[in-house]
């Protein structure tokens, strides 16, 4: 580890700001294979735009909705429904909570 | 190093069938899963169930972690008997194969010969490209409204020359653009792990956190101060002088404002294309009735304010 490496500034993306993803950059980045993210897809719990896999593209904010999945299917043993029910039920918690604080 | 009980951790007995510690597992998990649970301590506590469930579901090592006997005790200073674990055969055990960022020292020691770490952490396919990685990284709130450069140091496990693992340190220093928001990802093209052959690196992901503030709570983009007021200021209305993250501003507080109403600055939260919107939350301070004229300004307060509280109890 040189000086000079620690001196270049790394500027990065933010990957939720990101408006179109592939289905490609969308599995390198929730680390799933095409597979897995059709699956979420056919759930509904993310949606792309355009008509087949070739074509989709995803909204950055998808990246959080899908590593969520991922994650609650792996620690906590539910199928892909339990844990799109999962995922809706806290997104309506959060909005409750939400409108708790703005009143 | 501390003994860790891990029937304890589990809220088990020692006797639980291979089932009860199943589902005492997936309770717990469900409870302190830290996307889940608005626990401060889910994580932690997340990550210590998981280490007991790692050991408490294998019989082979729920038997060795039994054999170190049931006399010692949650937190107590332990050193594991030398050769504890000779004569055990553990399957798929690799000498210090082990996934030291996940679990702790305690685990290492006992087990460190012989897991493989995380189940979840399933060996991935071979790919000419390195593998993307994913980091969590904590910075300050004032760095989301500036943007800022941070060096970061992140500890990855390396392969050494010799065949063993070892933590490598990875310094690198990031620029924080301006309005990044909690439980964002930064992508750093190429700084991953390393190619194979002639393929690329992989990615580097880094989750954004904010370290928790003296002042101010942020919800997404908005941004929370709770600002205390005297009665009459509350009661009269004023100026005041309020910190923001971008500076003193001068608000005006509305006459009759009562504790808990929010003021909001629009725009003053977390910048981006939907900027944030600052909020002040009132909350009344009581002067102490300390002295004979601060009990004597009550006293006129209570003679001059024909005022019940409780009026809506009907008490």
């Amino acid at each position: 580890m040189t000086d000079k490496n620690l001196l270049s500034l790394l500027t990065g993306e933010i990957v939720e700001e990101h408006e179109r993803l592939t289905l490609a950059e969308l599995c390198q980045i929730c680390e799933a294979s095409s597979e897995r993210i059709i699956e979420i897809v056919e759930e509904g719990i993310v949606e792309p735009q355009g008509e087949n896999s070739e074509n989709w593209q995803f909204h950055g904010l998808c990246v959080g909705r899908v590593r969520f999945v991922l994650k609650i299917e792996r620690d906590l043993g539910v199928n892909t429904a339990g844990a799109a029910l999962a995922l809706e039920l806290l997104e309506e918690l959060e909005t409750l909570r939400k409108q708790l604080r703005e009143r | 190093m501390e003994f860790k009980d891990y029937y304890k951790i589990m809220g088990i007995e020692r006797d639980a069938t291979q089932d009860q510690i199943k589902r005492a597992y997936r309770k717990l998990a469900r409870k302190y899963h830290p996307d889940v649970s608005k626990d401060p301590d889910a994580e932690l506590r997340f990550k210590e169930v998981g280490e007991a469930y790692a050991v408490l579901k294998d019989t082979e090592k729920r038997t060795a972690y039994d054999q170190l006997g049931q006399n010692w005790k949650s937190g107590e200073d332990f050193r594991p008997p030398p050769n504890w674990d000779q004569g055990f055969e553990f399957r798929g055990g690799d000498a210090n194969n082990f996934d030291s960022e996940q679990f702790s020292d305690f685990f290492e020691s006992v087990f460190g010969g012989a897991s493989r770490g995380y189940e979840g952490q399933a060996q991935r396919e071979f790919h000419m490209r390195g593998e993307d990685t994913h980091a969590k990284v904590e910075i300050d709130l004032e760095d989301a409204y500036q943007g800022s450069s941070r060096t970061i140091t992140l500890k990855k496990s390396a392969l050494g020359a010799d065949g063993r693992p070892y933590l490598k340190e990875h310094k690198l220093n990031i620029h924080i653009p301006k309005g990044i928001r909690q439980g964002q990802h930064i992508r750093l093209a190429k700084q991953g792990g390393a190619g194979m052959g002639q393929g690329e690196a992989g990615d580097l992901y880094l989750k954004i956190a904010f370290r928790s503030h003296a002042l101010y709570r942020v919800e997404g983009g908005d941004v929370y101060l709770d600002l205390p007021v005297a009665p009459w200021e509350a009661a009269l209305g004023g100026k005041v002088k309020v910190p923001t993250p971008t500076g003193t501003v001068e608000m005006t507080i509305p006459e009759n404002s009562s504790s808990g109403r929010k003021l909001r600055l629009k725009g003053r939260g977390i910048p981006g294309k939907q900027p944030g919107d600052f909020y002040v939350v009132i909350q009344i301070a009581m002067p102490p009735a300390d002295t004979d004229a601060a009990k004597a300004a009550y006293r006129n307060m209570e003679k001059a304010l024909a005022f019940d509280p409780r009026a809506h109890l009907e008490v």
